[in-house]
């Protein structure tokens, strides 16, 4: 007799995955799929692609999804969900499109709480056109826009999305995870879990931002883009729970 | 005959819009078209439906991109600067074969303008106004009337055709009020059937359904086989109105407001002896080039009237070629046409005069213009020491 | 009958409404009809004026560049809209609050002491319907009753003592004219 121990979540299709080897957006990928399963929520499940690396997530996911503008994930999820009342819509997005160019889509959907899912991928560099400068760009990091490092003077200072979004009265639940270990891939399962669950119980606007490895834009070896989340990335962008209001 | 009732050209639009079936509604306040939302925030509710004040109207066409993509009737209004901002939103739309009405209560441009009404959005709502190779269908509504009538007729086109449909209207239309019956009877959306490319839940065993518009290596194809679409629109749906076309020594061309003002000169003109003959198209994309082609082989002149500087005269003149000349009656950024004043045109376009007529050539005759950077005002670089 | 008017006064004297009024009255008497507010540019310049057209078929412009008939209510709205009217139209002028009197010779003058019947009636604000009153005598394009109808349908909370009240000044100024 033989059991099954894993399988590739029913939320997934067969079509290989595009992203570049040490890449965290499939992790993620997978772990939406898992929770969703797990939830029995698949079946209602509408997702919003974004424009960015993620840009053929609408491929991967199994459920009916739609591929937008970049930035405007929340604007579209928010048409989905106010058409679709019943529908557990997610918008994945990236942080040039988050952060950036969608900034007012975000804070308004949060500002609405809007009963969506949030899934924010923070890899602090523009991956798909070739390694710019991102909002989320560390201090003193070199982007192809930044040849010197992101130097505040001229650039700023990169943005904290979960500790801003928790200001608005209208965020319900924010957390930020990681999956550089499998610990931290199992804590970001878990706030993912949290971010569905209230969806389906009509809490309101929910975010996982998860900091992820970008190996190819980094120019670095897996080990040390790994390291760089550990060592760079999470001083600036502290792991765990920013909001949790409307849980039972 | 149906009782009418007197209506606000905007009110009536959103009501119309609701018997039509839009259960969607997001959009943005701008002058001259706030009674939409205002009507909508108000009623859509009741029929069941929603309506969302977006933080911008970026957001509010890309909330109709969402609630167009699952097969819901879903709208957005504004006005001409705005529906700039909405131009990304729009080639999405095309780009995503999704059905949806965008309206543009039209204002005075360019830039911010005015909010008088106008037509100067002609080229953007026509030519396609985002990028790429698209069309949206556009209906030009010339009375309260047709603005309750046109949202039913903008969704059987749009969704017959998978594309966008636009209301193509001004701010004097959308303040005005006037007695208007509608001309349907209220949609029941959750009676339609539904699409098989809309996204839904609850799959049923069907294959998962993308709406998106990355078309990468299918795009040659993708957008060629759109084209099919844009031919059968073309062949298929050209509107318009024609008044004593037949006999016209001048045949006026105008849509919208403006080709009320010539009705009034259509109506003096017979007073005065004159032929004179109004032809409207009613789509502007298609423009309703075949039938003003075979009008204009008995006419001595077309005289377009539009309140913009020269935008729709270009479509007439493709359409009539060299047939017959084409006097252009302008009233740009926000003026009004004058029945008495298009007349006086018309009377010129026949004579060979110039009053009343408007060609660029004509009006920057001896002409010069030279603006040149000054030394004695500075030099652009001396406060070089403020910069980062 | 086809009829253009327009009607001109300061903001607050009620000419937008008297307007909204007439139109919907001309929709009561199973005519075509139609309302534009002074709108855009020509908002500024001290005056409030509307545009109103009643007409058995269809109404052309909702602009009325060439009224029939124009009711001025104060001064300024006098020389601004008197060179508009058709020739042999009709001017309605509210001698209460107008001293001028109209250049022209080819058009025909109705003066009306729209305040002063208005105050006589107890309410100042109800000027603009005493106005309208004369239009309705002079012209006859739509029904005495048939604005009290539209009133139902315009001034939708208007207490029923104020819905008599504006009777009495379409009335009153419906026979203060010849």
């Amino acid at each position: 007799m033989s059991t099954i121990l894993a399988k590739k979540p029913s939320m997934l299709t067969d079509v290989p995955m595009h992203y570049c080897p040490g890449c965290g957006h499939g992790i993620v990928h997978r772990l939406i799929g898992e929770t969703l399963d797990e939830l029995k929520l698949s079946d209602r499940a509408i997702g919003v692609a974004p424009v960015g690396c993620a840009v053929f997530a609408d491929s991967y996911f199994a459920c009916d999804c739609v591929q937008g503008a970049h930035g405007r994930g929340p604007a579209i999820a928010t048409g989905i969900k106010r058409s679709k009342p019943q529908a557990i819509v997610f918008s994945y997005q990236g942080d040039g499109d988050l952060a950036s160019i969608g900034m007012a889509e975000i804070v308004h959907a949060a500002v609405r709480s809007e009963n969506i899912t949030v899934i924010f991928i923070n890899n602090a560099i523009y991956g798909m056109t070739g390694g710019q400068m991102a909002p989320t760009t560390l201090v003193g990091q070199v982007a192809t826009t930044a040849p010197k490092g992101r130097d505040p003077k001229l650039q700023g200072w990169p943005i904290n999305m979960c500790e801003m979004l928790a200001q608005i009265t209208g965020s319900k639940f924010l957390a930020r995870g990681a999956v550089d270990n499998p610990q931290n891939v199992l804590k970001t399962k878990q706030y993912l879990k949290k971010a569905f669950e209230n969806q389906a119980n009509g809490v309101g606007f929910s975010m996982v931002e998860v900091i992820s490895q970008c190996p190819t834009n980094w120019h670095a070896n897996v080990e040390q883009a790994l390291e760089f989340v550990r060592t760079k990335m999470m001083p600036q962008y502290p792991l765990g729970v920013f909001k949790d209001e409307g849980a039972k | 005959m149906t009782q009418k009732t007197l209506r606000k050209g905007n009110e009536a639009l959103a009501e119309g819009a609701i018997r039509a079936g839009v259960r969607f509604f997001a959009g943005y306040p701008i002058t001259p078209q706030n009674e939409v939302p205002e009507y909508m925030s108000a009623h859509i509710a009741d029929a069941g439906g929603a309506f969302v004040q977006a933080e911008s109207e970026v957001a509010a066409i890309n909330m109709v991109y969402g609630a167009a993509a699952t097969g819901t009737r879903s709208m957005t209004s504004s006005s001409s600067p705005g529906v700039s901002l909405k131009q990304e939103g729009i080639t999405y739309l095309a780009s995503a074969d999704l059905p949806c009405l965008i309206v543009n209560v039209m204002r005075g441009g360019p830039g911010l303008g005015s909010i008088s009404g106008a037509q100067g959005d002609y080229f953007q709502a026509t030519r396609g106004g985002g990028n790429g190779d698209y069309h949206v269908i556009v209906l030009a509504p010339n009375s309260v009337e047709e603005l309750g009538n046109f949202p039913k007729l903008a969704f059987d086109l749009a969704e017959k055709y998978r594309m966008p449909a636009m209301i193509l209207a001004d701010g004097i239309l959308g303040q005005m009020m006037e007695s208007m019956a509608f001309n349907f009877d209220p949609v029941d959306p959750n009676k339609l059937g539904k699409f098989d490319w809309a996204v839904d839940i609850h799959k049923n065993g069907r294959g998962k359904r993308n709406v998106f518009s990355y078309k990468g290596d299918n795009l040659i194809a993708d957008v060629v086989d759109r084209a099919k679409r844009y031919g059968l629109v073309e062949e298929t749906e050209q509107r318009f109105e024609e008044r004593n076309c037949e006999d016209a020594d001048v045949i006026l061309v105008a849509y919208g407001l403006s080709s009320r003002a010539c009705l009034e000169a259509v109506n003096h003109a017979k007073e005065q002896g004159l032929k004179v003959g109004l032809f409207r198209p009613i789509t502007l994309w298609p423009f309703p080039s075949k039938r003003l082609a075979q009008l204009t082989d008995k006419a001595k002149g077309i005289l377009v009237v539009e309140q913009s500087l020269g935008q729709l005269v270009q479509d007439v003149k493709l359409a009539v070629g060299d047939k017959t000349p084409v006097g252009l009656n302008a009233y740009p950024a926000g003026g009004q046409p004058d029945g008495a004043q298009i007349l006086t045109a018309a009377r010129s376009l026949l004579s060979g005069g110039k009053e009343g007529l408007f060609s660029l050539q004509e009006h920057a005759k001896g002409f010069t213009y030279d603006c040149r950077r000054d030394l004695a005002l500075g030099v652009q670089g001396d406060n070089k020491g403020a910069n980062k | 009958m086809y009829q253009g008017i327009r009607i001109a006064g300061f903001g607050g004297q009620g000419v937008v409404s008297a307007g909204i009024l007439l139109a919907q009255a001309g929709v009561e008497n199973k005519l075509n009809a139609s309302w534009l507010p002074s709108y855009g540019p020509e908002m500024r310049g001290g005056t409030a004026n509307c545009s109103v057209v009643v007409s058995d078929g269809e109404v052309y412009t909702p602009i009325v560049s060439a009224p029939q008939t124009v009711i001025v209510m104060n001064e300024p709205s006098l020389p601004k809209f008197e060179p508009m009217l058709k020739k042999g139209g009709l001017l309605i002028l509210n001698s209460s609050l107008i001293n001028s009197r109209p250049t022209r010779t080819d058009i025909k003058t109705v003066c009306v002491p729209c305040n002063e019947i208005a105050q006589k009636l107890g309410m100042d604000r109800i000027a603009n319907l005493v106005a309208l009153g004369a239009f309705v005598k002079l012209t006859g394009a739509v029904t005495l009753e048939s604005v009290a109808d539209a009133m139902k349908k315009v001034y939708k909370r208007a207490k029923p003592e104020m819905l008599e009240l504006n009777k009495k000044a379409l009335k009153a100024g419906f026979d203060a004219v010849e």
